[in-house]
């Protein structure tokens, strides 16, 4: 009964202290992941291996503080290092951080070394490669309670400056923000998570913690602390899961972790209506499949426009000219006209219904007043020009747009007006 | 990403026979982003060698235009032949100068190796540059004045020679229409009036040169034929008749006092 | 002594190690110099990770620990890993190094998850994978062609030959599409593909060299070299002999210190471990590219600017008849070593209680202070600047007018006598 009950204790304590870890590390991850410094996380984890091994060495047993201490130096050491490499030499920024990784041999070498001292084989000093969990004190829970609570602590105190830094570096330096120790303490932040997250998740796999919540977090919301919270949620949820998965199926905790994560992440990626890779793909098609149509109605427009208010029959070569279609496209978008029931096609060619010719007429009046205002404010107008007639309302002032529709009413080229129907648009 | 292009299916066959191919024909192309247009129904067509200058405002689409005709962004709608065929049926014939930001002058390459690869058009797959692509590749670095320069690692020269070694490259692909994007930035006056005489010369052995250029001011004395370009293309043809204010103002919009100084200068040079 | 205790057993496995070692050592290194200029470094390390479960796959369809099936698996991971990432980034607008991360650990997870499933069931150590056991492979010989030569050997031969092969035969593409990959596309060299075939490459090199060194340490084999390379010299050529001469070094060295009749310690990471000291070396010490030299020859111009300066200032005092005491410039201690250079020069003295030039020093002065205010004039006659402009542009530009240039501007200016503020321009 009471080696049920302390069992059950050692497992709590171990998965509170992970869990806070991953919440941590989702917080932290999410100014990793925005600044482009996911590797940097990867190549701090690499960094500490021979800082953790020279404290063992230098200590003699393996003891919590040095050790951490030592990381975190080499850690950081590794870091300042990719910085002056970048900045002093022609040593570009990827290479550097590969340099960086390669601390990671000393660390083996030194491995070696321990491992060929009395006592070495039991630092359990292999178990940094992949993480050990089960190993997790309630000591190892408080410091790692510690440093949530001072990662909480300073990204609420320094949540806009961080959010500046992030967003506009540029812009923060101007303001006179300081940019360079903003990012220092950002640093530091990782440095401690990656250094914490070691014995749990492993050298190898304490990237994933920064990365994959932070990344999943990014398809569900737009807004910096819906982010943070959900990425601390997502890192929690993969923490905890994958610990217990790890148990119960006896496999190593560090991976189990990370493919909880990546779960998570692939989820992120399909399911989220609009940034979801799914929702995406599907709507990047819609827009193509819109805009041809688009073009199909007002080119049938543009033809027909002499010819008003009769509906003529269009042949096809012409049609297919004017815009070089190829057969294939230009049927596909024919049938899809017929479907709609703005086209008819027969022996003759190729007209608009009725209420084809309306629509077509409001597609070509969007253009046309986009075209204009392109036109005639060509140095407000780049970025808002868009094939959308929608946008007109949305985007460009009112008194602009009653302007442009009176330029083109008089000249005779307003599509809605040609076709009576102005009143109705 | 870069795209491989897809030579176009051939379009319906134009009404009208024609008799010899334009140069450089630009039929109805778009290029969007999602429901943005970036390019929208340009209309192009050059049948005379000449030396022509795209303008615009920044945004206006211009780099954009070049990649789009050499096949290095999607078309959303329409299709550009180069006399007379798609485009990757011509890429002999084409010669490219890209724009320099994204080179990365750490690269352990001299001048000369620079220059060269602008015979490996004519090289194709796998076959090495010999002694014959080489004494070519010299004759280009002298017609720019670099021929002492062709030992040094291409990070050692100055802005003004960096842009004459890529000029050379574009000379030694020998081609028969040359696209240049944006060959003047941040280059010394004298670098463009070389580079200038060195286009000059193409045009008048009976090369096309489409060039992306910065600087209303210098267009009339420069270009014989002019594009401008906003998204849609406002106007193309040759400088005397085509760079009027309106057009400049269709382009820019009223409030560029350049326009003042443009205007000027074309009338300076018409009268 | 020490010398009996080398058997001849003893011989022939350390020369079959770092034969081995060798081979996958300058593999890594040769396709390491492209990685390293396409800044793909990271996706080097993305792959040596990722292979882990097409490894485990082949193991666990085969049986076998060594395999062509282990080199088809990992290249199908390489590019996979590769391919997702490169779409994670173009379609799902996730940023490229996270892309990469999140690809690679996922992969990485996974195989290790594989693996200790696979290796649970034989005696093997799960470690090897990772750390490589290098020493081991010489004990594993088979019977290839006559020879008895160590069972990983072939494989990793070929993954050199291949390497050698396709850099041979894409030399002129390798190059052009990491340079300028508009202009190969625009010339119809598909990017794409050499893009595609460097990975797969990296990824077959990769797994080959796992026996040897394990997955983690390839990536310093990989990198590192090839980074050292690129500081030494300015041609591509010479930056793959250089990467291959620095990975033959570290190997051999890397090997000879890490065997247990020196440091007795894991031998892959000593490898990686030599290869970072050539590498900080190469960034203190290479002649052109160095920190020191840089820093140098930074010293170098500050000192003759400093001189010029000083022979100029001792110029004017001397035309206008003004005694010069001490002369102090921005930097005292550049000021003090330079006064001691020109000394020794015999360019000028310090007597009667100040500083002069000597007969020989006038010269130069004459010089510098020509180029001056032939700068002036120029700038004076041909942009038409405020004359309190000209002074500070021509401070600067005097030290780099040679006489060469000041004979080409005083053509130009037509032999000008005097500068835009009246004073007379020496002779040459």
């Amino acid at each position: 009964m009471m080696l049920l009950l302390a069992v059950a204790y050692n497992t709590l304590v171990v998965l509170t202290g992970v869990s806070l870890l991953g919440a941590c590390a989702g917080v932290v991850g999410c100014f990793a992941v925005l600044r482009r410094r996911s590797l940097t996380g990867d190549a701090l984890a690499h960094a500490a291996l021979p800082g953790l091994c020279l404290a063992y060495l230098i200590v003699g047993q393996r003891e919590r503080e040095p050790m951490l201490f030592a990381a975190l130096a080499t850690g950081l050491l590794g870091i300042a290092l990719i910085a002056a490499l970048r900045r002093w030499t022609r040593v570009k920024e990827d290479a550097a951080i590969g340099v960086v990784l390669s601390f990671f041999g000393v660390g083996v070498v030194l491995l070696s070394v321990i491992q060929g001292l009395p006592g070495g084989a039991r630092a359990g000093l292999q178990s940094y490669n992949l993480g050990q969990t089960a190993g997790l004190t309630r000591e190892d829970v408080a410091f790692i309670g510690g440093l949530a609570l001072l990662t909480v602590l300073v990204v609420l105190v320094l949540y806009k400056e961080f959010k500046l830094i992030t967003f506009d570096q540029g812009f923060a330096r101007v303001q006179g923000w300081p940019a360079l120790r903003l990012d220092l303490a950002l640093m530091g932040l990782i440095a401690l998570v990656v250094v914490l997250g070691l014995p749990a998740v492993g050298v190898l796999l304490v990237a994933a913690l920064l990365i994959v919540p932070a990344a999943a977090a990014r398809f569900w919301t737009q807004r910096l602390w819906l982010m943070l919270m959900l990425s601390a949620g997502f890192g929690t949820v993969a923490c905890f899961s994958g610990t217990v998965l790890s148990n119960d199926w006896d496999l190593p905790p560090g991976p189990c972790i990370v493919l909880v994560g990546a779960a998570i992440f692939l989820f992120s990626v399909a399911v989220p209506p609009h940034r979801g890779l799914v929702g995406r793909i599907l709507a990047r098609r819609r827009c193509q499949r819109d805009l041809a149509y688009g073009t199909l109605l007002n080119t049938l427009f543009d033809l027909s426009e002499p010819f008003l208010p009769v509906r003529p029959a269009l042949p096809r070569d012409e049609l297919a000219q004017r815009r070089s279609w190829p057969p294939a496209t230009l049927q596909r978008l024919l049938r899809r006209g017929v479907v709609l029931g703005h086209v008819d096609v027969n022996h003759q060619g190729v007209m608009l219904t009725r209420a084809g010719l309306l629509e077509a007429a409001q597609v070509t009046q969007g253009r046309r007043l986009w075209a204009q205002f392109l036109q005639d404010h060509p140095e407000s107008a780049q970025g808002m020009v868009s094939f959308d007639a929608a946008s007109l309302d949305t985007l460009v002032p009112q008194a602009i747009l009653a302007e442009l529709q009176n330029r083109l009413r008089s000249a005779g080229r307003l599509p809605l007006a040609l076709v009576g129907a102005e009143d109705k648009a | 990403m870069i795209v491989d292009v897809q030579p176009s299916s051939s379009a319906a066959a134009r009404t009208a026979p024609v008799q010899t191919s334009p140069i450089l024909d630009i039929h109805d192309v778009t290029v969007a982003y999602q429901r943005k247009p970036v390019l929208w129904d340009i209309d192009l067509v050059l049948d005379q060698p000449c030396l022509a200058g795209i303008v615009g405002p920044n945004g206006a689409g211009k780099s954009t235009l070049i990649k789009a005709v050499l096949g290095l962004v999607p078309l959303a709608s329409g299709e550009v032949r180069i006399f007379g065929k798609p485009v990757a049926e011509q890429r002999r014939r084409i010669g490219y100068v890209p724009q320099r930001e994204s080179i990365d002058w750490d690269f352990p390459v001299s001048v000369l190796d620079v220059v060269l690869m602008g015979t490996y058009g004519e090289l194709g797959w796998f076959r090495r540059p010999g002694a014959k692509q080489r004494v070519w590749a010299r004759q280009c670095l002298e017609k720019l004045g670099l021929q002492d320069l062709e030992h040094q690692q291409i990070g050692q020269l100055s802005g003004g020679q960096q842009q004459r070694t890529f000029l050379a490259r574009a000379l030694a692909q020998k081609a028969d229409i040359y696209f240049m994007d944006e060959p003047l930035a941040g280059v010394d006056a004298a670098t463009e009036r070389i580079i200038f005489n060195l286009l000059r010369e193409l045009r008048d052995q009976g090369n096309t040169v489409v060039v992306v250029h910065h600087d209303l001011r210098t267009v009339p004395t420069y270009f014989d034929h002019v594009v401008l370009l906003n998204v849609r293309l406002v106007a193309s043809g040759p400088v005397a008749t085509v760079f009027s204010q309106e057009n400049l103002k269709k382009t820019y919009g009223a409030r560029l006092s350049l326009l003042e100084a443009a205007a000027e200068a074309v009338r300076e040079r018409s009268s | 002594m020490i010398l009996l205790a080398f058997t001849h057993a003893d011989i022939d496995a350390a020369l079959w190690t770092i034969a081995v070692g060798l081979v996958c050592n300058l593999s890594c290194a040769l396709l390491g110099c492209f990685l390293v200029l396409r800044r793909m470094s990271l996706v080097g390390d993305a792959i040596s990770h990722a292979v882990l479960p097409g490894i485990a796959l082949a193991v666990l369809f085969t049986g076998q620990i060594t395999s062509t099936y282990i080199l088809l698996g990992a290249m199908i991971f390489g590019m996979l890993t590769a391919f997702l990432s490169e779409s994670l980034n173009a379609f799902a607008g996730v940023s490229e190094d996270a892309s990469l991360g999140i690809v690679f650990t996922s992969f990485f997870a996974l195989g290790v998850i594989l693996i200790s499933k696979v290796f649970a069931h034989t005696d093997l150590d799960p470690g090897c994978v990772f750390l490589g056991n290098l020493e081991m492979v010489p004990l594993d010989k088979v019977d290839w062609l006559g020879m008895w030569i160590p069972r990983a050997f072939p494989t990793m031969l070929l993954g050199l030959v291949l390497t050698a092969g396709f850099i041979s035969l894409f030399w002129k593409e390798l190059k052009l599409s990491s340079l300028d990959p508009a202009l190969a596309a625009a010339m119809g060299f598909s990017p794409r593909l050499v893009h595609y075939l460097l990975i797969a490459l990296v990824a077959g090199v990769v797994v080959a060299s796992f026996e040897a060194v394990g997955s983690i340490l390839v990536i310093p084999l990989l990198i590192v070299p090839a980074a050292t390379a690129h500081l030494l010299c300015d041609r591509l050529a010479w930056m793959l002999a250089w990467s291959a001469l620095l990975s033959i070094t570290c190997t051999v060295l890397g090997y000879v210190l890490a065997s247990r009749w020196l440091l007795n310690v894991n031998v892959g990471g000593m490898m990686a471990s030599v290869a970072l000291a050539q590498f900080f070396l190469a960034v203190l010490f290479a002649p052109r590219h160095g920190i020191v030299a840089k820093v140098l020859r930074t010293l170098w111009l500050s000192l003759r600017i400093a001189s010029e300066d000083i022979l100029a200032r001792l110029y004017r005092l001397e035309e206008k008849g003004t005694e010069a005491p001490t002369l102090t410039e921005s930097n005292p201690w550049i000021t003090r070593v330079a006064l001691g250079q020109l000394r020794r020069r015999g360019w000028i003295r310090y007597q009667d209680g100040s500083w002069a030039l000597t007969s020989s020093g006038r010269q130069p002065a004459a010089s510098i202070v020509r180029a001056h205010r032939l700068w002036e004039a120029f700038l004076g006659e041909h942009f038409e600047l405020p004359l309190d402009h000209l002074h500070a542009a021509a401070e600067r530009m005097e030290h780099y007018l040679d006489p060469g240039l000041q004979s080409e501007l005083a053509q130009a200016l037509l032999e000008p006598q005097r500068d835009p503020h009246g004073k007379s321009i020496p002779p040459s």
